[in-house]
């Protein structure tokens, strides 16, 4: 186990910079998700972190050693891919085996370490199949068992899950959760899926166009998001944004409402987008933000989700599952100011 | 007459579908008869002509009137076709290894790595597939002399032992190889040769089963450059030697032809052997067999 450092680490393909100096600090034993939509660079910096991509500058640390001129193998770190990469002309043994093969360990250990990694993953008794033997979910235990095999100081996920199910990725998200907490290794996990990093990690680092955009624990990024690509990369729906003009402890919203805001330190009068998730807005609450139409209904069971026309465009909110509004009613929504979100409308910045 | 009843014309328009199907069908069958039929001809009067005699050789007749095996015995007998045999079956065989080697390194490094000039090379490596050995030869020749390399094996096999095609071959087939597997393997330890021989190499057996089979059969019957390279009779590759039967006044057809149907043992062995992968790697390949 080891922790990793990234400081102002760069990433050019001739010209072109995909990386702007990112620096980010990993606790040893920390499992941390490195999520952003595609194109954001976080395949990227994991493949850099790897040794399987050059950096252009910058300097990246694990175990307090620089490695930017060691070899993938010096790393000490172990790689579970996407399309899982593991040997379809070897059985699920010698592919786990293969993560030992440059290992000095005597035989009888190297015996023994696959024994107990195949335990681990319960896989004993598929240690002579072939991958093709195997469902999605086998093979990516596998590749996770090759990976896990030589007890490396990090690991890195490059979106493991992507090619599975949607039934499988729940499972194996919750298994790979469990794993970190058995073996207690630091952890880079890369994933475009924003629920797969709300659940799994211990910290969160959202990017975009090569830059971090925020670095926090779920509940951080999710309540306190740093600006608003952030607010609304995080959660499902997306964060509310309506136009408005801060003043004091209000913002005067452009359809003309005014809507009470906790107060926001240093700021004066200016143009601001107020935000607030639709888990936090209801048709019933105290703190009326804004009136619309309900065009749309979402039915989720507990709780049915619903597209509301208002002036300031259309909005989403969560009703009630068993009596939610109509379409076509008419719906006062309101949310408690605690959960209200004020960005800056020029750079969208967080001001509260 | 009612309105809604088909009219002749109808009647007439609907029938013809399954009747043209039909020929079409015949007519695939008739080309694939003739095709066939051309093909297997060739060999069965290959067959035909070393169980005659020499003096119904020229009888176009398939079924021989007195069938002999004398000239097989005869040519079994004979030390030089031994030879020539043996000295087929080591050049060919070397030079499929060679290749097999030489090829997918080349093909896999082009495939795999990134390096300047990567295009030209790969581009000069393919030009050499529009020369024609006619006009190789005289350099081969001439290179051959000045090393001292006539009338041996390694003359015979050096312009052989790494081919365009075969480079060209393997390389495509190393696309197929995701580079997943290879940077996992390097994240596992393995060196660059390493992962070339465990890693790549056992995933494009398909091509290396077809590139075997055209390069044992392109060595075992290549006659011009071993006729030019080799002067002593000991040192004639099979059609080199087959091609001597008889003398200024005759050709004894009847020996070539008993020489050229054992020859063919080891081909149909080695086809045999590989055919399932030469089918796959003929269609992957896009080339005609």
């Amino acid at each position: 186990m080891a922790n990793l450092a990234l400081r102002s680490l760069t990433k050019s393909y001739g010209a072109t910079e995909v990386l702007h100096g990112i620096s980010l600090d990993v606790a040893d034993g920390e499992f941390v998700v490195l999520v952003g939509p595609s194109g954001c660079g976080k395949s990227t910096t994991l493949r850099m972190i790897a040794g399987l991509e050059e950096t252009t500058s910058g300097i990246i640390e694990i175990g307090g050693r620089e490695v930017n001129n060691l070899e993938p193998k010096e790393r000490d770190i172990a790689m579970v891919f996407q399309n899982y990469a593991i040997y379809p002309h070897m059985s699920v043994k010698k592919n786990i085996a293969f993560g030992l093969r440059s290992s000095k360990m005597p035989k009888a250990d190297k015996e023994k370490r696959i024994q107990e990694v195949a335990g681990i993953l319960d896989m004993v008794d598929l240690l002579d199949r072939k991958p093709s033997q195997l469902s999605g979910g086998q093979r990516q235990r596998v590749a996770i068992g090759r990976a896990m095999v030589r007890d490396p100081a990090v690991f890195l996920f490059d979106e493991p899950l992507s090619n599975l199910d949607a039934q499988l990725r729940t499972q194996m998200r919750l298994e790979i959760k469990k794993l970190h907490q058995r073996v207690g290794n630091t952890i880079i996990f890369v994933t475009h899926d924003q629920v797969e990093a709300m659940t799994m990690a211990d910290r969160i680092v959202i990017m975009k166009d090569g830059h971090i955009q925020q670095v926090g624990t779920p509940e951080e990024v999710f309540h306190s998001p740093a600006n608003t690509f952030v607010a609304r990369f995080i959660g499902a729906p997306s964060m509310n944004l309506l136009d408005g003009r801060l003043n004091g402890t209000q913002v005067t919203l452009d359809a003309g409402n005014t809507v009470d805001v906790p107060e926001v330190p240093g700021s004066g009068d200016q143009a601001v987008l107020l935000g607030v998730r639709p888990d936090d807005l209801h048709p019933d609450s105290t703190n009326p933000i804004i009136t619309g139409t309900v065009t749309l209904r979402e039915p989720l069971g507990a709780e049915t989700l619903i597209y509301v026309e208002t002036p300031s465009g259309e909005i989403i909110a969560k009703a009630d599952g068993r009596t939610p509004p109509q379409v076509g009613a008419t719906v006062q929504l309101g949310a408690d100011p605690e959960n209200l979100h004020i960005f800056d409308s020029v750079n969208g910045d967080a001001l509260s | 007459m009612s309105d809604i009843a088909p009219s002749a014309d109808t009647l007439l328009m609907a029938k013809p579908a399954p009747r043209s199907r039909n020929m079409g069908q015949i007519l695939r069958w008739l080309i694939l008869f003739i095709g066939g039929i051309a093909m297997i001809m060739p060999i069965a009067y290959m067959i035909s002509t070393s169980l005659k005699w020499p003096h119904e050789v020229y009888n176009v007749n398939l079924i021989p009137e007195e069938p002999t095996i004398e000239n097989y015995t005869y040519v079994l007998e004979d030390g030089r076709f031994y030879w020539w045999f043996v000295n087929s079956i080591i050049i060919a065989t070397i030079t499929t290894i060679c290749n097999l080697l030489f090829d997918s390194l080349v093909g896999y490094t082009l495939c795999k790595f990134r390096f300047p000039g990567r295009t030209i090379v790969f581009i000069a490596i393919l030009s050499t597939l529009m020369i024609p050995t006619e006009m190789l030869v005289i350099p081969w020749y001439l290179m051959s002399q000045a090393f001292g390399w006539l009338d041996t094996y390694w003359g015979i096999m050096f312009p052989g032992l790494m081919t365009a095609f075969g480079t060209f071959l393997m390389k495509q087939f190393f696309e197929s190889v995701p580079d997943d597997f290879i940077e996992a393997a390097r994240i596992d330890g393995l060196n660059e040769l390493q992962i070339w021989w465990t890693v790549a190499m056992p995933l494009v057996k398909p091509a290396l089963a077809a590139l075997a089979i055209f390069v044992f059969l392109g060595n075992w019957t290549a006659f011009l450059w071993p006729l030019i390279v080799t002067n002593s009779v000991d040192m004639y590759t099979i059609p080199v030697g087959l091609s001597g039967f008889g003398d200024e006044a005759d050709v004894a057809w009847e020996l070539i032809m008993t020489g050229a149907a054992i020859s063919t043992i080891p081909t149909l062995i080695v086809f045999l052997i590989f055919q399932r992968f030469i089918i796959r790697g003929v269609v992957m390949a896009g080339l005609k067999g």
